[in-house]
């Protein structure tokens, strides 16, 4: 049987004016992204974003309403469905990648939520980085002010830097040090300074380095890193970021039942989790990632990234105890009840 | 429950299936699939039993909550299992509840049932 092929989806989110629909023009001017389908929605009754892009053409839709939030979320997967219908007809060019472009004021979460919730897209679409962009002059009081702000760069794979040349370099900095708080891992792009290299930000994402445990050696030491530091300022006191390690295999399916728990009565304020686990029947770690409710098809990692063989996991969460979440995953993971010899590896299997 | 996700086949909740997406697409391997349930069944009957809840299977397809009284409710997934244990119980489920940490540290692991 072939492996399916899914079209990666990358979101460029960002506040009002933060530089999306600039970074998503030079990040266009690209060759190697002439392949790349663009969806981007007209906020308001101007269309600015639309104007403003030079790259227009039969494989951009635009979607109508000013918000691809949970009420257009049918949109985006009608815009989406209609897009692959095309180019599976031969109408469009056969795009190998999709970008979207949200409303600087989206929560992106329903975005991302919608390509892997849909059951047309999830078949045919995956989950790429998401991009966001941050105002090195107005970001500070930006994410001061609005919770979608801090949500936008917890979700980010990626973060770039705009504006940088306008911004005291003072002001930047303690922008840098917030940042690296929210997100830990997310390298930082300085847009005005440096040239994009697309492919870093848009390709490199978590399943296309699936397996490849340097990958996971490198966000670990950053989140590690960030969770040890305890200066956290004032603003951000509610948001900390902290490693968990426990020895042992890990019951796939009570973990599922534990994380899937946790984030159905806390997911708003777990922003990120992250982590691999040694799990009981596997000889490679299983990778796992989730944003806020939505967790990624966990993926099995090559190898262990290192001699250490114990699971690790780094939460970065918004007013939750952490011992809490230790002792209620550890009490979890204890009463497993003892899997049969042949029990289920969490690989592969459907359940239907 | 999304309606839409059973009519179509599985729910493809992250539990289900790891590495590469898509594979639950693909009915392969029923015993396996058969023991996973069970087991799943077991590590959830631990939980839920906390809140007065007991889980069954359901055609080897869903799950059914039911509570003391007889309120029952299908569950597609364990996603769909809480918020569907929060809708019977009127009350949430929460991880760290300290009462229910304290209740499963007292629990040890057994047999596999």
């Amino acid at each position: 049987m072939t492996e399916p092929v899914f079209t990666p989806v990358n979101l460029i989110t960002g506040f009002l004016g933060s530089g999306k629909t600039t970074l998503l023009q030079r990040l266009l001017a690209d060759p190697a992204l002439a392949d790349t389908a663009v969806l981007i929605n007209e906020f308001g009754e101007v269309g600015l974003d639309h104007h403003l892009l030079e790259r227009i053409d039969d494989t951009m839709v635009l979607l109508p309403s000013g918000c691809l939030c949970c009420t257009i979320r049918g949109e985006l997967s009608t815009a989406m469905r209609e897009l692959h219908s095309r180019r599976e007809r031969g109408d469009v060019p056969r795009f190998r990648r999709l970008v979207v472009e949200s409303t600087g004021l989206a929560d992106p979460f329903p975005i991302l939520s919608t390509v892997q919730a849909d059951p047309v897209l999830r078949h045919h679409f995956r989950l790429g980085n998401v991009i966001t962009t941050v105002d090195a002059v107005n970001g500070l009081n930006q994410l001061a002010r609005q919770v979608e702000c801090t949500k936008q760069i917890a979700i980010a794979d990626r973060l770039v830097l705009t504006k940088t040349d306008l911004a005291e370099p003072a002001v930047t900095d303690a922008l840098v040090g917030r940042l690296s708080r929210l997100n830990p891992s997310a390298p930082l792009w300085r847009a005005a300074e440096t040239p994009i290299d697309a492919a870093a930000l848009l390709a490199h994402d978590m399943f296309a380095t699936a397996g490849r445990s340097e990958a996971a050696r490198t966000w670990f030491a950053a989140e590690l890193a960030a969770a040890g530091t305890n200066d956290r300022s004032r603003h951000d006191e509610t948001i900390q970021a902290f490693a968990l390690a426990f020895d042992g295999a890990v019951d796939w399916t009570m973990f599922g039942l534990w994380l899937t728990m946790l984030l159905n009565r806390h997911g708003d304020r777990v922003l990120r989790v992250k982590g691999i686990l040694n799990v009981a029947d596997s000889e490679t770690p299983v990778a796992i990632h989730g944003v806020q409710h939505l967790v990624h098809p966990p993926v099995h990692m090559a190898a262990w990234p290192d001699g250490d063989r114990r699971s690790r996991l780094v939460f970065i969460v918004d007013g939750l105890d952490r011992g809490l979440i230790e002792r209620s995953l550890g009490a979890f993971l204890q009463a497993a009840p003892q899997a049969r010899p042949a029990a289920f590896t969490p690989s592969l299997q459907p359940t239907l | 429950m999304c309606a839409l996700c059973g009519v179509l086949g599985g729910s493809g909740h992250w539990t289900d299936a790891a590495a590469r997406p898509g594979v639950f697409t693909r009915n392969v391997d029923g015993l396996q699939r058969r023991r996973e349930r069970t087991h799943r069944l077991a590590c959830a009957s631990r939980v839920l039993g906390y809140y007065g809840l007991t889980l069954s299977d359901w055609q080897a397809s869903s799950f059914v909550l039911s509570t003391a009284t007889g309120k029952t409710e299908l569950v597609e997934n364990l996603s769909h299992l809480w918020a569907t244990a929060e809708k019977l119980l009127g009350r949430p489920c929460d991880p760290l509840d300290p009462d229910l940490i304290y209740r499963l540290e007292g629990q040890l692991g057994g047999d596999g049932d």
